[in-house]
């Protein structure tokens, strides 16, 4: 039987990440300088819950990382929550910030996410270009193609 | 030699990443390009633009000229024989899947073709799938515990009998070097047929093809400062003789008819379609560049660097380098450094090291059996080229402390 996270779980995690997640996104952009930037992604990607060994599969992984990062949805009552992870710490603060904007929002919500102008925003242009190692483009572009899904 | 100079004609390193000035130590990934080569391309395009070896009109018959020139340069640059013995490729790749395709004939069910285990998944992945189609079997030829070739365990290897052994000249991960010469001596005393992969040798050594004493030797001119997109069979005029073409069409043939068609001479019966032909001009061009300057000289400055290199990153307590210590048994470590920062992720440290304008690669170099003898999923490594100077060294360096500082306070 395939491991995957309960709906209890997604909604629990989203629950208990909101409030950090959203502190992780000011830290980020108040950050005087990009040592201070990075130094807050690293410690916020503590925010999101370590994904359990056992969801460490190939089939949650997103394919495009150097680093390995994993990533689960679960839609209900039109609005979607997502569980990842990425043994890299970076790229752990990185999609960290990705949840927190994408984790409880609606299709709607999801579709006009423009994660680019996001990561620009916080002041991190560099860290989503399409390039084969780079974990969070390949990351975000699969919660957009998820946001088009309902959970069965 | 005067090095400043030589870094000016290369434009793409006079470069701002954000903040910082762009140190650009990839080189083993591919170099950049100096003016020359920038130029000469241009040019070519500019005004002889043609296809070669085809029309009877005047700028085919310059781009002819122009192209067939770049084989007689290549032909004294490696010391072949022959003009005929250089056939343009698409890259290392293609030339190294040439071969092993060109040999599917020969091989027999049981047949075992040996890999160094350092190469890179080009040296690697051809062989296999020859071996797949054949009924050959595959081999490692195993590291010591520096991960240097064991040549001990390789004598015993071709003690039991190989058909192919396939070596990497210059590790693209380590920067160790092959004695290809004594290697390819006693591959070729057991009757088995010899390539040596020089992607990463060309760059920063002379290579003789004739003193190596090998069957096949393949590289790209993308880490030779030239443009990519092209790269070089060189074959032994009897073994390159011997393979039977990858691709077919275009000028490889001689006849054609609908009952059967005939094959060409060499090399064009290996240069199936359009060849690479403005790539091919870049090439001539950075040929001409590297031998305006004194290899020599170059060398000992890539070997200054290499130890500036080395020795800061061994002044920093978190950092573990995989690549050996240079030994006077070997010759020197050639081009890279490869590193860990202590247990922190590579992607990690190269995304702190390009917050600073810093490029060096990091995961796993296309080396994956490699990775897994050295215990690690991936790791950094910073390469240099005739263009780095030792202040681009030490800004690597304060570079990968801020990293540490960040990732392991």
């Amino acid at each position: 039987m395939e491991l995957r996270p309960t709906p209890t779980e997604f909604l629990s995690r989203h629950q208990d990440s909101s409030a950090p997640l959203a502190q992780l996104v000011s830290q980020v952009q108040q950050a005087p300088n990009w040592q201070e930037k990075y130094r807050a992604l690293m410690l916020g990607g503590k925010a999101l819950a370590p994904l359990a060994p056992e969801w460490q599969t190939e089939d949650a992984r997103v394919r495009g990382c150097e680093s390995a990062a994993w990533l689960y949805h679960h839609g209900e009552q039109g609005k979607h929550y997502f569980i990842a992870g990425s043994e890299a710490r970076i790229v752990t603060g990185l999609i960290a910030l990705l949840l927190g904007a994408c984790s409880g929002k609606t299709s709607e919500e999801l579709a006009a996410f423009d994660a680019a102008a996001y990561f620009s925003a916080l002041g991190l242009e560099g860290q989503l270009s399409p390039s084969r190692t780079n974990g969070v483009y390949a990351l975000a572009n699969r919660i957009k193609e998820l946001s088009h899904e309902d959970t069965p | 030699m005067n090095i400043p100079s030589l870094r000016n004609q290369f434009p793409a390193l006079d470069q701002h990443i954000g903040d910082y000035p762009l140190v650009y130590l990839d080189t083993a990934a591919t170099s950049q390009k100096p003016r020359q080569v920038l130029d000469a391309m241009a040019n070519f395009l500019t005004t002889d633009n043609a296809n070669v070896h085809r029309a009877a009109h005047t700028l085919s018959g310059r781009a002819t000229a122009s192209y067939e020139a770049v084989r007689d340069k290549l032909k004294a640059f490696i010391h072949a024989v022959r003009r005929e013995e250089i056939i343009f490729t698409h890259g290392t790749t293609e030339a190294i899947n040439l071969v092993a395709n060109g040999l599917k004939h020969r091989l027999n069910p049981g047949d075992v073709i040996l890999v160094d285990s350092a190469a890179h998944h080009a040296n690697l992945v051809p062989w296999q799938q020859l071996a797949a189609q054949t009924g050959a079997r595959v081999e490692a030829i195993p590291l010591t515990a520096e991960l240097r070739l064991d040549i001990a365990a390789f004598e015993a290897l071709l003690e039991a009998g190989a058909a192919v052994v396939a070596l990497g000249h210059v590790s693209n991960v380590l920067g160790t070097v092959n004695d290809v010469k004594t290697l390819c001596a006693k591959a070729r005393a057991k009757g088995a047929l010899t390539l040596v992969d020089g992607a990463q040798a060309v760059a920063h050594q002379a290579v003789d093809v004739a003193d190596i004493g090998c069957d096949f030797y393949v590289f790209s001119g993308h880490k030779m400062y030239a443009p990519d997109g092209v790269g070089v069979l060189y074959g032994r005029f009897e073994a390159l003789d011997s393979l039977t073409p990858l691709l077919t069409g275009g000028e490889m043939i001689k006849t054609v008819s609908f009952a059967d068609t005939q094959f060409g001479e060499l090399p064009n019966r290996l240069e199936a379609g359009t060849p690479p032909i403005v790539s091919v001009i870049g090439l001539g061009a950075a040929i001409d560049f590297i031998n305006s300057l004194d290899r020599l000289a170059l060398q000992a400055h890539e070997r200054e660097l290499m130890a500036r290199l080395r020795a800061g990153l061994e002044t920093v307590p978190q950092i573990r380098i995989h690549s050996p210590h240079d030994d006077t048994a070997y010759a020197p470590n050639s081009g890279a450094i490869a590193f860990n920062l202590g247990d922190q992720h590579h992607q990690d440290v190269g995304i702190l090291l390009d917050q600073q304008g810093i490029a060096v690669r990091c995961g796993h170099h296309c080396a994956m059996p490699l990775m897994s003898l050295m215990g690690v999923k991936g790791c950094c490594r910073a390469s240099i080229g005739l263009y780095t100077t030792p202040n681009d060294i030490d800004r690597f360096l304060a570079a990968i402390k801020e990293a540490a500082e960040l990732l392991c306070p």
